[in-house]
């Protein structure tokens, strides 16, 4: 069938910059660029590019640009190019459209409509360049009470704890989502910058052990590698029942993604779908969700904090409710701009909530109910620097995730391709060829520039509020301004407009 | 002198909750005890999680929900009928009930064996899988409820149905739905409106039958019957039709 499908990007080459050096050739994975040895010149198949940029990076003397093709539709704000575009691959495939990355259309983005304060004049900034500034955060259930023995220390320990440095940690990516080298260097990362990174539900390959403590494991409805010593291996478990990109439904690994090395992680044969249904057949209630937490902090023998993730949905707030009262020492919420490795692109565009709206109604519903000691809060789903993790933290936040972020800290340019298997930066892919684009050593220096940039950063804003510790930002909306909501977005989120 | 530890202990479970009980037991198996009779027991949940040496662990009365969840090569027999989840996520050792279990029995299960006298319920041996040498085996000597055997990715399971009356049939509908793994046989009568749309009939080969022989003559071995005459009833076998049951559901 002939594709009506328009060419979405051109690929400029400056001929007189251009050397043949077929560079761009090697590092597409599309076959955007090909060699004809009679001219004896690289010429370009425009309606393959992704406009991944890596060609464009890779150039050595900078000859290529990638624009976006100019040939307009007529105006129509209904019928957009995009709705147009979908239309017609599904005519011609008959199929659910997948898409990767997260959701990529206009809804408001909260965390530019809030604003932090600054001490002045009343009472004084702190230079975090020479007063100590302290971003250490615990995750795990906090007791109601505690006391203090004789030799100043607990008279009764805590249940256990996370501690982070930073209060920033890698969001859930499985092996066969992203490759082998991308988990290397988040594993590596965390265990250097003092956070965590979080294996996905496709097990933990051995090569991995060695950053158990640094590790969370995850249990999602496929139960892929799941057994004791995975369960023991990690810091703390996870129980994945929902993800923001594709709240409510499932993931299928494709077959063709199960290598032998995916398949020795997640034990089962190689080439064969892995199949996560949408629910987990034991959990369809929170008494049953509860029976899940405590199988798995008796399989722990009650020494690792039990994390359960949700994506942030209409209920959120009464979900996580019923989460910390199931037993849950951390909750997790994913929202609305949470990213994937594949989900169908209706679901990822329609379904879900705004992150920073879930967030505050979830912190203040706990605090009203008066069981916001019992969990620690981490929120994930696009926070993209410093000022977003922030935000969350004033909202109402112990931590955040980050998965996009972490991946652009790798290499990646967000052209939303990764349920393709073909990701040019090695990222989102397991074939051999193109993991060995990620050198893990690089990548985890990457990765700790971007922590060890964001917590300068955080102390910065600390000491420009004048408190010295993230736990006096922590659920202190007052220091948050709105502009530009609603009285009932106010309202939601908990803060005053700018202003007042 | 080396002290000895006692080989065999028995604990009565009445009246304590569930992480007192597994508890006590772990702390046997870290003295070293080999076989523990648990008596009295009265729902309580997860016996048999977290422990590492290959005891045996009898169990006189109503093992709670997720028994043996996770379990990793001990050897379980209960006295009694089981509760739900019996064997999540299971990735080696025996479960054997002598009565029935309850739903999503045998949920996720990677490795070892789970033998039910009885009947099982709804969503028994759901997303059960195999790697390799690891094959779990689910044999029911009942019946099933619904669902039996869905997402079924690896294994062997087996329906019995022994205790089915003359002329009737199996109880589970929606069998095998989204199986893309696994085997398994049915003895007994089943219409197809029963079966999932995965899943293809067929009868037993050579290879089948040996195999079958063999998982039956386990059954007898623990429940007791005669295995000539179970073999010698009407089997079939259920098998996924497709490896990769959604290939076909996207566009790219």
């Amino acid at each position: 069938m002939k594709s009506y499908l328009p060419t979405k990007f051109i690929i400029e080459r400056d001929r007189e910059q251009c050397i043949s050096c077929q560079v761009c050739i090697n590092q597409c994975t599309c076959q955007a660029h090909y060699f004809d040895s009679q001219d004896n010149e690289v010429y370009a198949r425009p309606e393959k590019c992704v406009s991944c940029h890596r060609c464009v990076v890779f150039c050595p003397t900078g000859a290529l640009r990638v624009r976006r093709n100019t040939s307009e539709y007529r105006d129509n704000y209904n019928w957009r190019p995009e709705i147009v575009d979908d239309i017609t691959k599904q005519a011609e495939s008959g199929g659910v459209l997948l898409t990767g990355m997260g959701n990529d259309k206009p809804y408001k983005i909260y965390w530019d409509h809030l604003l932090l304060n600054a001490s002045q004049v009343t009472n004084p900034s702190i230079d975090p360049l020479r007063e100590p500034m302290e971003l250490a955060t615990y995750l795990g259930q906090k007791p109601d009470s505690v006391q203090v023995g004789p030799d100043n220390t607990l008279a009764k320990n805590l249940p256990p704890q996370l501690k982070l440095d930073v209060p920033v940690m890698f969001s859930a990516m499985s092996y066969g989502a992203v490759s082998l080298n991308v988990q290397h260097s988040l594993a590596r990362a965390a265990a250097e910058s003092g956070t965590y990174w979080n294996t996905g539900e496709g097990g933990l390959h051995h090569s991995l052990y060695d950053y158990a403590e640094s590790t969370i494991v995850q249990v999602a409805s496929g139960r892929f590698g799941v057994f004791a010593d995975y369960l023991n291996a990690g810091a703390a478990v996870e129980i994945k029942i929902g993800q923001g990109a594709k709240p409510g439904i499932g993931g299928h690994l494709p077959g063709e993604k199960v290598s032998a090395d995916v398949s020795l992680t997640r034990m089962i044969p190689e080439g064969t779908d892995a199949i996560s249904p949408a629910p987990h057949h034991d959990i369809y209630s929170i008494e049953d969700l509860a029976q899940l937490i405590w199988a798995l902090k008796e399989a722990t023998n009650y020494t690792r904090p039990i994390s359960v993730k949700i994506a942030a949905v209409h209920n959120a707030s009464a979900i996580a409710s019923g989460m910390v009262r199931a037993g849950a020492d951390i909750v997790v919420i994913d929202g609305l701009r949470g990213s994937t490795g594949a989900a169908p692109k209706v679901i990822r565009d329609s379904v879900g909530i705004p992150i920073e709206l879930a967030l505050a109604s979830v912190d203040s519903r706990l605090r009203q109910e008066g069981i916001r000691n019992r969990a620690s809060l981490v929120i994930a789903g696009g926070i993209r620097n410093s000022s977003d993790v922030a935000k969350a933290i004033a909202l109402g936040a112990d931590a955040v995730y980050i998965g996009t972020a972490a991946l652009v800290a790798l290499g990646c340019h967000v052209c939303q391709q990764c349920h393709t298997g073909k990701c040019s930066w090695g990222i989102c892919t397991t074939d051999p060829g193109y993991t060995r684009r990620i050198n893990p050593e690089i990548g985890a220096r990457r990765l700790n520039n971007l922590l060890r940039g964001w917590s300068l950063e955080i102390k910065d804003m600390l000491g420009g509020l004048g408190v010295n510790a993230l736990e006096s930002l922590r659920g202190n909306r007052l220091h948050l301004r709105g502009v530009s909501l609603t009285d009932s977005e106010l309202e939601i989120l908990g803060v005053r407009m700018a202003g007042r | 002198m080396e002290s000895k530890v006692s080989e065999n202990i028995r604990i009565n479970a009445a009246n304590i909750a569930h992480k007192e009980l597994n508890s006590m037991v772990k702390q046997a198996v870290m003295r070293g005890v080999k076989r523990i009779e648990l008596f009295n027991v009265h729902g309580q949940r997860y016996i048999g999680t977290d422990i590492f040496e290959p005891v045996e662990i009898t169990i006189e009365g109503t093992p709670g929900n997720d028994l043996g969840a996770f379990m990793n090569g001990q050897r379980l027999l209960v006295y009694g009928n089981a509760q739900d989840g019996s064997g999540n996520t299971m990735n080696g050792g025996e479960i054997i009930i002598h009565g029935h279990a309850g739903d999503i029995t045998g949920l996720a299960v990677r490795g070892g064996q789970i033998l039910v006298r009885d009947d099982v319920g709804y969503r028994a041996g759901i997303h059960m899988k195999e790697y390799k040498e690891k094959k779990p085996v689910f044999i029911v000597g009942g019946t099933a409820q619904d669902f039996a055997g869905e997402y079924m990715a690896g294994g062997v399971m087996v329906l019995l149905g022994l205790n089915l009356e003359p002329g009737s049939k199996h109880n589970s509908r929606y069998i095998g739905t989204g199986m893309h793994g696994g085997i398994i046989y049915i003895r007994g009568d089943f219409e197809d409106y029963q079966l999932g749309k995965e899943v293809g009939v067929a009868e037993l080969d050579e290879a089948d039958i040996k195999q079958l022989s063999g998982l039956v003559n386990i059954y007898t071995g623990h429940f007791g019957g005669d295995a000539t005459s179970i073999l010698n009833g009407k089997f079939k076998k259920l098998y996924p039709r497709s490896l990769r049951p959604y290939g076909r559901l996207y566009a790219y």
